[in-house]
């Protein structure tokens, strides 16, 4: 479904991503962990589409499709998602404004009629309930005022209703309370089947007790430098990064 | 600007001789007066301290006919697009000048709503208690419509009466092949308790340039309410100078709501005289121009007396190589304690060549006051956008949702629906989109 080969990007001259190669596959489930500043969240803004981030060398790949040269917006038509680390606040902007206008704008490039408000309402709903969230959120400015792990939990509300291909979840799992954590994973894994796929990126083993990877990556300094099967990530939990780190040619 | 004033002297006096019968009317000597102080004073330029940013010099350089006798004919059918019109409403049309029976709906029944020419001629006590009562006498744009004062909008509502209909006044300058300046002219008075809705509204159907130089006197009695709302979407060929002064008695509730999007040149010059305890005056403002336009609005908020509220909020969006100014003067008399003022100014530039001059002008002579202000000048945020596109927002469609929710505050505020929706369509034509819901 994904296949990064050999990407290097950055910005302002500064080399941030030096060497990428990754591959995902429909069904599976990938997580890559790594030290602060490794480059995890500028590998998936980059994917996303960010025109802020150079890209120096190298390709993505989507179903087979170059993406490089697609507008963030035709990524997301195509089925990639990303659930900030950082979700954006839009005062002014209700959540079911927003969610109307992105799931529908996605419909007409899709080439398909708007969704009817009704069933957009029903299927909110059904949504919010999966996730246990209050319906009051839906009148509310996006994401403004919205608690850490509120704000967490509405982007997976957001990719419940996209139903993307590739959801990239960037640190989703900081900021939520232990109840809020199991929700939200047990979210992840019923949009989960075995056409769709999930890129995690954490820093915790926890959640992955949970969502539980076929593949596990450490991105350091820019470069996968290890890739595994989920005991890499209980590896990790134990004993950090030190020895990753020193296995580095310096 | 000399030819321009030259012209206005000897049209003034052809002006004069034409109203004979008016010569004993008390409206006379008003206007003589007020001709007087523009001879006096002359055009305001920018040596003038509420001229600095905005250049008059410019506009007034068109050969403009002052005196414009030549009326044309207009189909509604023609000209429907600038009317609210999924609305009962009472209407005050004006032709190039001429109030128009044939498109206008008005009363006498429990209020009137009619001309001011009829005011001026039948009604003298009004004149006198309110005539150029309202608008400051140094106002020198305000003094040249005062001179030649004729026509525009009246509207008295009774004690105690609520208008079940919003009134539309609207003014068209037809197509005709020289410049115009046009004077138009309204008298509000909102007496005791009662409530009233007016949408205004300055239409050009020329391709030649216009001048509006308009003038509006309110006067709210006490415990009165009124929505005054200024639909400012002229033509590019069109320039309008507004001068728009507001008299509040105890008690009394104003909103005025002021819409830019289309002319050349705008200058706004809007006071608020709080001269009753308890009042409360808003002002909202909704700026969006681009390639060409300029808008000022110059406020005053002048708080008299205690225990009055001023809330102010003005946003701007300036594409291209507009620009714009804001000048809002907040001033608290040494009684008027328990004042609470508020003026908010934001302003988002969407490219380098837009630029805004924003002012506040605070002066406070009481101790007991609640006054803030604020202004912000900004671009668009480029991290919201990434997220909207992100989620499938086209980079069009999400600049267009980010500038609406920008401006809704200002647009939560109008009273008439059928107006508010109007306008959202306005902004979204503006910003070159079609987003199917209303903010
Ligand atoms: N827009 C930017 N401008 C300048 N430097 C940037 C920018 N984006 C990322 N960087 C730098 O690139 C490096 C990688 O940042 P990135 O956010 O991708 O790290 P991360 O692995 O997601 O870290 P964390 O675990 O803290 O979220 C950091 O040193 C960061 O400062
Ligand atoms: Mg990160």
């Amino acid at each position: 479904m994904l296949k990064i080969s050999n990407l290097h990007a950055g910005i302002d001259g500064t080399e941030i991503l030096k060497g990428i190669d990754l591959e995902i596959k429909a069904g599976e489930v990938h997580a890559i962990m790594g030290p602060n500043g490794s480059g995890k969240s500028t590998l998936s803004s980059v994917v996303a589409g960010r025109e802020d981030y150079e890209v120096t060398q190298g390709h993505i790949d989507f179903e087979g499709e170059d993406l490089m040269d697609l507008a963030p917006e035709e990524r997301a038509h195509k089925g990639v998602f990303l659930s900030f680390q950082y979700p954006i606040e839009i005062p002014g902007v209700t959540v079911t404004n927003f969610l109307k206008t992105s799931i529908n704008e996605t419909r007409k490039a899709q080439g398909l009629e708007p969704m009817p408000a009704n069933v957009m309402l029903k299927k909110m709903r059904e949504k919010m309930s999966l996730l246990e969230m209050d319906k009051g959120f839906l009148s509310r400015s996006l994401n403004e005022g919205f608690s850490g792990g509120e704000k967490k939990r509405n982007e997976i509300f957001q990719m419940a209703m996209l139903e993307p291909k590739l959801a990239i979840l960037d640190e989703t799992d900081s900021g939520l309370d232990i109840d809020a954590l199991r929700i939200v994973a047990n979210g992840v894994n019923k949009l989960k089947n075995k056409n769709n796929a999930v890129l995690l990126i954490t820093h915790y083993q926890r959640l992955l007790d949970y969502i539980v990877p076929d593949f596990v990556h450490v991105l350091y300094k820019g470069k996968i430098v290890k890739s595994g099967d989920k005991n890499l990530a209980l590896e990790l939990e134990e004993r950090g990064y030190d020895w990753i780190k020193e296995e580095q040619p310096a | 600007m000399e030819a321009l004033k030259d012209k206005l002297e000897s049209s003034f006096i052809v002006f004069e001789n034409e109203l004979d019968d008016d010569a004993k009317k008390p409206v006379h000597k008003i206007r003589q007066q007020a001709f007087k102080h523009f001879e006096k004073a002359g055009f305001p330029t920018k040596k003038d301290e509420e001229w600095k940013y905005t250049n008059l010099k410019p506009i007034l350089k068109n050969d403009f006919r002052i005196l414009n006798k030549s009326e044309n004919a207009i189909d509604f059918k023609d000209v429907k697009r600038f009317f609210l019109s999924d609305v009962d409403s009472y209407k005050l049309v004006f032709i190039d000048g001429v109030f128009s029976s044939w498109l206008s709906e008005t009363t006498h029944d429990k209020f009137d709503i009619c001309t001011l020419s009829s005011m001026l001629n039948r009604y003298e006590d009004v004149t006198k208690k309110y005539f150029n009562k309202a608008l400051p006498q140094a106002e020198t744009m305000a003094s040249i419509n005062t001179a030649f004062a004729r026509e525009g909008a009246f509207i008295r509502i009774k004690k105690n009466q609520t208008v079940d209909k919003p009134v539309q006044v609207v003014f068209f300058t037809t197509a005709h092949d020289y410049d115009i300046m046009t004077q138009p002219r309204n008298l509000v008075v909102v007496e005791e308790n009662a409530e009233v809705k007016i949408v205004e509204r300055h239409q050009s159907l020329s391709e030649k340039a216009v001048l509006t130089n308009t003038a509006t006197e309110i006067f709210a009695e006490k415990n009165s309410r009124l929505f005054y709302y200024k639909v400012q979407n002229d033509n590019m060929e069109a320039s309008m100078i507004d001068s728009t002064s507001v008299k509040q008695a105890e008690g009394s509730n104003v909103r005025v709501g002021t819409f830019s999007f289309g002319n050349r040149f705008i200058r706004n010059n809007l006071n608020f005289f709080l001269e009753g305890e308890h009042t409360e005056s808003h002002m909202d403002g909704i700026t969006v121009i681009d390639e060409g336009q300029f808008v000022d609005h110059h406020t005053l908020a002048d708080h008299q007396k205690p225990n009055c509220e001023s809330h102010e909020l003005y946003k701007g969006i300036y594409d291209g190589n507009s620009s714009g100014v804001f000048n809002g003067k907040v001033m608290v008399h040494p009684h008027a304690q328990k004042t609470n003022a508020f003026q908010q100014n934001n302003n988002i530039l969407l490219t380098d060549k837009a630029s805004i001059d924003t002012k506040p002008q605070l002066e406070i002579y009481a101790d007991d006051v609640q006054c803030s202000h604020g202004c912000t000048i900004g671009q668009l945020n480029e991290d919201a956008m990434f997220y909207m596109q992100a989620r499938g927002i086209p980079e069009k469609e999400a600049k267009a949702l980010l500038l609406y929710a920008f401006a809704n505050d200002g647009l939560r505020n109008v009273a008439i629906p059928e107006l508010r929706k109007k306008l959202n369509k306005q902004i979204a034509t503006k910003l070159n989109v079609d987003l199917d819901f209303e903010l």
